[in-house]
């Protein structure tokens, strides 16, 4: 007991590291409320990850911007087919090896606020109206390349399907375990594409057979390959990209 | 919402430093205002210390977003870099830009309005910057805190210039379709990534020799932080 007392349990040097590392936090916090970053303001940034949830919160201003700057109207460019990159880089978040084969009993399933929930088959796919496009795609990397796809626009299939249009998002799961989520807006745009086709050939496994999305207005992730489902829906999902990180709108 | 971590990379302590020497002019007291102009007015200090913290934001985070997709034959070293990763880097970029462009459009406004502009970052004719750069090489060229000689005027000026393509490349490389004109006008998006790239590195060449001549003449940093007296101009320049 006595000697307890003669010898505090907690000297100031078993804490200071600590102190260290509160006081660097808060500075942090004071560094980033300089921006005059009036958006932070709901935050939370007296947690562990204050620096991360400011981040955050700019991200999502900066979705809200992207979503203003957003032009139904404005194309992206498109080329000659003597532009097309060759070859062209596989990518994806596994290597190519890891690609997987199309499942025997694949259709395309529908779900959320949609009239006509019937799932589709390639060939059903087909029989729908077709455009071609050639486009750069775009990585978040920083990287570029210039492909052809064709199949049907997203659009025709929204309608077809009896999609309520004025919902939020549109949801893709794919049979590769990738998801990701865009804005109605971008959905309808008329250069956004179920591609059922990469230059001239139906979609091999690794340009995501046998349907992918193909959104030239959107960085090179949002064109989620090997689809299962398409879900239209008001409730936010993210992505497998998105949820680590990326930007939700990814808009270019 | 699944927990995010931006921040693998070591705690950026350049950005305590900078934060650090922001609160220096915010709190520093200034002594009793000398005669005349100072050599930089409070809000020349204030926009200069915020530039240095988003331009540092900015190029750390840079290097981290090329060096997911180096397109020259090298890459820059881990603790150089801001984010940890390619989504922290950009999360950072993305951020930073706010604060590089709020804080660059209030300069530009305060240059044209104050008459800093005009008073000190003219062009210089080629032949006062050739003769003020002869002088300067053989180091024979006096530092006059608060006059901006012809090397200066060029050079400081280049700088403003280098950094408003570095912005609009940077706009043109996020958002090239929405922006698609101002895309055309850097030639395409691979050569306005190219060239976003090149003005990053003059940045760098600016920030390498403007630190050399701060470490020449070290009492032109005290001039960046409180408020000095400008130096007697010669009588010829009066």
């Amino acid at each position: 007991m006595l000697k307890k007392r003669i010898k505090p349990v907690i000297t100031p040097d078993d804490i200071r590291a600590d102190l260290d590392r509160f006081s660097r936090r808060a500075f942090l916090r004071g560094s980033l409320s300089l921006g005059g970053l009036a958006m932070l303001t709901g935050c939370n940034l007296s947690t562990d990850s204050g620096v991360d949830a400011a981040l955050k919160a700019i991200l999502r201003f900066d979705d809200k911007v992207q979503a203003k700057l957003f032009d139904p109207a404005r194309l992206a460019q498109t080329y000659p087919a003597s532009a097309i990159t060759d070859p062209f880089r596989f990518n994806a978040y596994y290597p190519d090896w890891q690609v997987r084969g199309v499942p025997d009993d694949w259709r395309l399933e529908v779900a959320g606020q949609v009239t006509d929930k019937k799932a589709w088959t390639l060939d059903a796919l087909q029989t729908l109206p077709q455009e071609s496009q050639i486009t750069r795609h775009i990585c978040i990397e920083g990287w570029s390349q210039i492909g052809q796809w064709r199949g049907v626009p997203l659009a025709v299939f929204l309608r077809k399907i009896g999609a309520d249009t004025r919902a939020k998002y549109v949801k893709f799961t794919c049979f590769d375990d990738y998801t990701t989520s865009i804005d109605m807006a971008s959905a309808l745009h008329p250069q956004t594409i179920l591609a059922l086709e990469f230059i001239g050939k139906p979609l091999s496994p690794e340009w995501g057979a046998p349907v992918r999305l193909r959104i030239p207005t959107k960085l090179g992730f949002k064109s989620a390959k090997n689809l299962r489902v398409i879900e239209v829906t008001n409730s936010f999902s993210g992505g497998y990209w998105e949820n680590q990180g990326y930007d939700w709108f990814a808009g270019v | 919402m699944c927990v995010v971590s931006y921040l693998h990379a070591p705690p950026p302590y350049w950005l305590y430093a900078a934060g650090l020497i922001f609160k220096m002019v915010i709190f520093m007291k200034n002594p009793a205002q000398p005669l005349g102009r100072p050599a930089h007015s409070l809000s020349i200090r204030i926009m200069h210390w915020v530039n240095v913290y988003a331009l540092g934001c900015m190029m750390f985070s840079g290097w981290e977003i090329y060096n997911a997709s180096p397109d020259l034959p090298f890459l820059f070293p881990q603790w150089a870099t801001l984010g940890g990763w390619l989504g922290g880097a950009l999360a950072w970029h993305l951020s930073a830009a706010w604060l590089l462009v709020i804080n660059g459009v209030a300069y530009v406004l305060y240059g044209i309005f104050s008459g800093h502009f005009k008073r000190n970052l003219q062009p210089p004719s080629p032949r006062a910057f050739l003769s003020d750069m002869r002088a300067a090489i053989c180091l024979r060229l006096p530092h006059k805190i608060g006059h901006y000689n012809a090397v200066q005027r060029l050079f400081y000026g280049g700088v403003i210039c280098i950094l408003a393509i570095e912005v609009l490349t940077g706009l043109s490389i996020w958002k090239p379709v929405q922006f698609g004109g101002l895309v055309s006008l850097f030639g395409g998006f691979v050569l306005a990534r190219n060239i976003h790239l090149a003005m990053m590195i003059l940045i760098v060449g600016f920030i390498v020799v403007h630190l050399a001549l701060v470490a020449i003449v070290p009492r032109t940093l005290v001039s960046m932080f409180k408020s000095v007296p400008s130096d007697q101009q010669e009588a010829h320049d009066a």
